[in-house]
């Protein structure tokens, strides 16, 4: 007998229909949710990786003394962080496809695909959120290590490279973190424009089924699995990049 | 530009005047949503701080869920999940036996509200945390009680403390409004979305959704700006 034929004769020896929840049918119906776990995690790969060289361009942007840089980076900011990500995704998805010029466009095959607008959306959104965090970092920089680099004869590149960067991504760190489980939950918002990630599959079982609270329910304990995974990560990442208060545990 | 302006008209020809009744709504289910989320974290930080293990793992396991699951599915599960729960009642308790559907603005304040507290409960505690220690002993050593204690050295500290964390909170549940839409009521989103179907210019309608919704951040974040130096003109500064 194979594993899976083990798997689902445990299901069906769990109670069904009598009690409040119906175990038999989420029990079943596991496996199903699982296979929109890859799209979820490539979904947050993507636009955290992404969003994340954005947020970096906008940071420095940010805190450059051009005026005109710091008017786009802080303009962009403050529509992303000002406007729910829902918005965004309806108005790159739907909202775009209404102009003509966009349709003849050489971006049209991409901003065709549902996934596209959602990564787009996705990214764009993290990378406000991340270009605050990290402008918050490279500003927690203090002082004295910059000065104290130059005069060791260190200057643009290496500076950033060895001093800056190193300081500001520990003491941007825990911040990131929480941006991370924030974009392991804004995926779910891409089901809304079809894509088949675990929120979208399990709207789908529900169509199918109507049994809304089963499927949920085990659709929150992916997601809240997944976020346990995160945090677990950045704890590790956290200790890592902090030896010098290692021996404080 | 010119159906820009006709689309977002007043009146009956344009959609300017149910856009604002979206942002109204918006408006209320987040104050609240709010006001039940602060609510809910009176009773959330009460439990995370209490001595008793079981107490405090129900504290504990409350906003761990609620932050560790996707805003969408907390209001899926409680749209679903309330109107069940209350038939099911009626039909064991009451012999009740029709179908019961919850007022969609009531199930969406739950919701939202469930949410916003579980993010309040986190920053209530932290600023209790943030009052000294060396306070709440030197006001026992003057022989305050308990509730004297509670009323004239904690909580005043503990507001100011908490203010720009449940600034953070209000910005954040103002945004998880817009989620409400798959529930059918009708707030900004919801609006521009039955907007942007029976005109097919849904490019306008979401924009002006934004706009709405930037309307109310920077208004908010103002006023959040000004009671927070407000509640901290008594403080000297460095």
């Amino acid at each position: 007998m194979s594993l899976s034929d083990s798997y689902f004769q445990m299901c069906d020896a769990l109670p069904g229909r009598e009690g409040v929840l119906n175990f038999n049918l989420m029990c079943d119906n596991l496996p199903v949710l699982l296979q929109g776990v890859p799209l979820t995690l490539e979904l947050v790969f993507v636009s955290l990786s992404l969003g994340f060289c954005l947020a970096l361009g906008v940071a420095l942007m940010r805190i450059s003394n051009n005026r005109a840089l710091n008017i786009v980076a802080r303009s962009y900011v403050f529509y992303f962080r000002g406007t729910p990500l829902l918005v965004q995704i309806f108005l790159i998805y739907y909202g775009l496809a209404q102009f003509d010029f966009v349709k003849e466009s050489f971006f049209w095959p991409f901003l065709r695909e549902a996934y596209w607008c959602g990564i787009l959306a996705l990214m764009l959104n993290t990378g406000a959120y991340t270009a605050e965090i990290i402008r918050g970092g490279l500003q927690s920089v203090p002082f004295g290590q910059i000065e104290s680099a130059r005069a060791m004869g260190m200057s643009g590149l290496l500076l950033y490279r060895r001093i800056i960067f190193p300081i500001a991504f520990r003491q941007a760190l825990p911040a990131y973190g929480n941006e991370m489980i924030l974009m392991v939950k804004g995926t779910s918002l891409v089901s809304t424009v079809t894509l088949m990630e675990v929120t979208g599959i399990a709207r789908y079982i529900i169509a199918k089924y109507w049994t809304p609270v089963e499927i949920f329910l085990i659709a929150g304990v992916i997601y809240l699995t997944i976020n346990y995974l995160v945090t677990l990560i950045v704890k590790k990442a956290e200790y890592k990049f902090t030896p010098y208060l290692q021996h404080q545990k | 530009m010119m159906d820009f302006i006709g689309l977002l008209a007043f009146g009956d020809t344009g959609w300017g005047d149910e856009m604002l009744k979206g942002a109204l709504m918006t408006v209320l289910v987040s104050v609240s949503a709010m006001a039940i989320g602060l609510i809910v974290s009176i009773f959330g930080t009460m439990s995370k701080m209490s001595s008793n293990k079981l107490v405090r793992s129900i504290g504990n396991t409350y906003t761990t869920i609620v932050r560790g699951i996707p805003e969408l599915l907390v209001i899926y599960l409680l749209y679903f999940g309330l109107n069940n729960a209350v038939m099911g009642i009626a039909k064991g308790v009451f012999g009740y036996n029709q179908y019961i559907e919850l007022p969609v603005f009531f199930v969406a304040a739950i919701a939202v509200g469930l949410i916003s507290g579980a993010y309040s409960t986190e920053v209530i505690r932290g600023a209790f945390l943030a009052v000294p220690k060396g306070q709440v002993e030197a006001a026992k050593s003057v022989g305050m009680n308990r509730f004297l204690i509670f009323h004239r050295v904690l909580v005043p500290q503990v507001l100011r403390y908490a203010l720009p964390g449940l600034g953070n909170v209000w910005q954040l549940t103002l945004k998880d409004t817009a989620l409400i839409m798959v529930t059918g009521l009708v707030e900004i989103m919801r609006q521009a979305h039955i907007g942007a179907g029976s005109t097919h210019e849904p490019f306008v309608f979401y924009t002006a959704a934004a706009c709405l919704y930037l309307i109310l951040t920077t208004v908010s974040s103002q006023a959040l700006n000004s009671a927070e130096s407000w509640a901290n003109k008594g403080v000297r500064r460095a």
